[in-house]
């Protein structure tokens, strides 16, 4: 872990200096050995405290094979994006190295097993995610960038008011570690009082990098403006930091008096979340934002599987799993559109299969298998997700769930289908260069990849999920 | 003595609703750090020592000096004209700072076995939404940075009323990030004014669905 950490920072620093193109190439690649040297080591020591404050247990576990295998293809396609988009060495060097930061605090960040370094790593991300979408510096990334970095400033404050109020709650039983484990071990005795203020400031703080009701917009944004091998990342990987920090504060309220209070709170923001994305998937006509808007309804998802329980908890993290590798491929599908089109307008993009066969296969599958369509192992998830409702006794908020995400697919594939056949309007098409297929090939194995561990899940898989949840009351 | 200190503290919230000037705003925000260093000192002086260089560290030279320099240099560089501008005038934003403290007050009186110490929570309380009000109202972009010290100087007491036992690194941690986001909302406010030559929030409307 140490070597990790410092060997990612060490290499960040050599990304702003090296500028020249092989050594970045050879950076690059240094970097994604290292990030799976990384989940390989955690993954045969799980429980092994390193550093004292890392400890890998199966969530974190989950999530660094994640994270280690979107990366490989993002930093593949940023070279892609440099190679037709030429920017300035320096801003080339700094988009990189931003890159490596963000991966290595996000890895810190799943792995950390105390309440106060977790807020450190996730402060971390914001200030690296803002160097990525500052990236292009013109005039709406700036705006971007300072929303999201105003927001996501705030929301960090909550969560650390959260971790204060958790410290009152924690001192009045005689404790002074705030590791995880030693809050799981006492959370019957904590005050509730305090406990419940914990949880309101902890969860609407980590909300804006979850992306759900209240702090949603912030996310929006920034995946909006972040070129897209970075906007896969936050889309995906970034995200499951938020429900990471929210999730290992939830266990701890699971032990406790307020458990069905918390629950009730998650569902309501996932209500909300899902109802949010329904109104604007039915107007947005920017591209990122639909697929950014998509992303706030799967966490909506997630976050339903959770307050409902059950076979909730499992089908909540197979989700989450299975969504950030369909999310990325979608917005690495994006950067192709954009080269052709030149622009992120619906209105403007359209007959896509005539310009780029395999670009439009990619978007068609992409698009069954993030709507949840059958093939999809998203199905499966959100399949287990609805019954864990209907067995919860929640049949209402299971039939408004399932009437907004009619909605959604609508107005998802009414868009989708609109970008892969019918003219665009006042398209030149004399200029258009012909994507080759190697640059779709990554976005076919991460769909596959889905497909695969929805239907047919890896006894691995399985049993990391299983452990994962199996401090929550079944 | 900490009464007296907490009591300025609160006292420069109400001032800051009244002031027209951001040099005004600046002042205060350095003025506020030497009183949390004056708390603080009190507080831990019993504790132990890296924790009150520690300490002194985060008020005295980041929280009192270096952020108040800086601002004064983005103020500075980008020619912002020197009134605040609020979107509602300044008596009602005394009455309503008035009001979060006295709703403060309340809110902690409710508050069961306390150990937090009454008047630290209501201070703190007070910080914290007094720094809201003062980003929602303000139009410019560099008094929400201000803002967002406010609302920071009132976490700064909660944590030194709950006394925080949290370990060095994490300390660090949290010292480092906030002064490297303040640094960075200060670019970026900068980086603002360069581009739109007005540092107004109006500007930035154009992200929208």
């Amino acid at each position: 872990m140490g070597i990790y950490l410092s060997g990612s920072l060490f290499i960040g620093l050599l990304f702003y200096f090296l500028r020249n193109p092989i050594s970045q190439i050879l950076l690059a690649g240094s970097f994604i050995l290292l990030q799976s040297t990384l989940a390989v080591y955690e993954y045969l020591h799980p429980g092994f405290t390193q550093l004292v404050y890392f400890t890998p247990d199966a969530l974190a576990i989950l999530f660094l094979v994640v994270i280690s295998i979107v990366c490989i293809p993002s930093f593949y396609h940023s070279f892609v994006y440099f190679s037709k988009h030429p920017y300035k060495p320096r801003e080339q060097g700094m988009y990189f190295a931003a890159m490596v930061v963000l991966t290595a605090s996000l890895s810190a960040a799943y792995l950390s097993n105390h309440i106060g370094l977790t807020w450190v790593f996730v402060e971390l991300t914001t200030l690296s995610a803002s160097a990525l979408i500052y990236h292009r510096r013109n005039k709406l990334t700036l705006e971007g960038t300072w929303k999201y970095i105003f927001i996501c400033s705030i929301s960090i404050t909550l969560v650390f008011i959260g971790v204060l109020f958790v410290t009152v709650a924690v001192q009045q039983q005689g404790i002074h570690d705030l590791f995880y484990k030693d809050l799981s071990l006492h959370a019957g005795s904590l005050n509730v009082f305090w406990l419940k203020l914990a949880f309101l400031f902890i969860f609407t703080g980590f909300t804006a990098k979850a992306g759900l009701v209240p702090m949603y917009t912030a996310g929006i944004d920034a995946k909006d403006n972040a070129p897209y091998p970075a906007a896969a990342l936050l889309a995906s990987v970034l995200m499951n930091v938020g429900f990471i920090g929210i999730f290992r504060f939830y266990e701890i309220t699971s032990h406790t008096a307020i458990f069905r209070w918390t629950n009730n709170i998650v569902l309501i923001s996932a209500l909300l979340s899902v109802f949010v994305a329904a109104v604007y998937m039915l107007r947005v006509k920017n591209i990122k934002r639909m697929m950014a808007y998509s992303g706030v309804e799967h966490m909506g998802i997630v976050m339903l599987g959770l307050a409902a329980g059950g076979i909730g908890y499992y089908a909540a993290i197979l989700h989450l799993v299975l969504h950030s590798f369909a999310k990325p491929a979608l917005f690495f599908q994006f950067g192709q559109i954009y080269r052709t089109y030149g622009s992120k307008s619906v209105y403007d993009v359209g007959n896509y299969f005539k310009y780029n066969m395999t670009g439009a296969l990619v978007l068609l599958i992409a698009f069954f298998v993030i709507t949840a369509m059958p093939p999809s192992g998203m199905f499966v998830s959100e399949f287990l997700v609805f019954r864990s409702l209907f067995e919860s006794g929640n049949l209402w908020v299971l039939i408004i769930v399932l009437i907004l995400l009619t909605t959604i697919i609508w107005a998802f594939g009414k868009n989708v289908f609109k970008m892969l056949f019918i003219k665009p309007i006042d398209f030149n098409d004399t200029k258009v260069e012909p994507v080759p297929f190697s640059e779709s090939i990554s976005q076919f194995l991460l769909l596959a990849l889905v497909v695969y561990l929805g239907l047919t899940p890896p006894d691995e898989l399985v049993i990391l999920i299983r452990e994962a949840i199996g401090t929550l009351p079944h | 003595m900490i009464n007296i200190l907490l009591i300025t503290f609160t006292i420069t919230l109400i001032y800051i609703g009244m002031a027209n000037r951001l040099l005004t705003y600046i002042r205060l925000i350095a003025f506020q750090g030497f009183l949390l260093f004056g708390v603080a000192f009190i507080e831990l002086i019993e504790i132990n020592m890296i924790n009150l260089i520690f300490v002194l560290l985060e008020t005295i030279v980041i929280k009192a000096m270096a952020i108040p320099f800086f601002l004064k240099y983005i103020l500075d560089r980008n020619n912002i004209t020197r009134e605040a501008e609020p979107f509602v005038s300044n008596f009602v934003s005394v009455v309503i700072i008035t009001g979060i403290i006295l709703g403060s007050f309340f809110l902690s009186g409710l508050v069961q076995e306390n150990q937090v110490g009454n008047m630290y929570f209501t201070v703190a309380l007070s910080a914290l939404f007094t720094g809201l009000y003062i980003i929602i109202t303000r139009r410019k972009i560099i008094t929400h940075v201000m803002g967002y010290m406010v609302l920071e100087n009132g976490v700064f007491v909660l944590s030194l009323a709950v006394g925080s036992k949290m370990p060095m690194v994490v300390n660090t941690g949290i010292l480092l990030d906030i002064f490297v986001s303040v640094i960075l909302l200060g670019i970026f406010a900068d980086k603002i004014g360069d581009v739109f030559d007005e540092q107004d929030v109006g500007q930035l409307r154009n992200l929208k669905d």
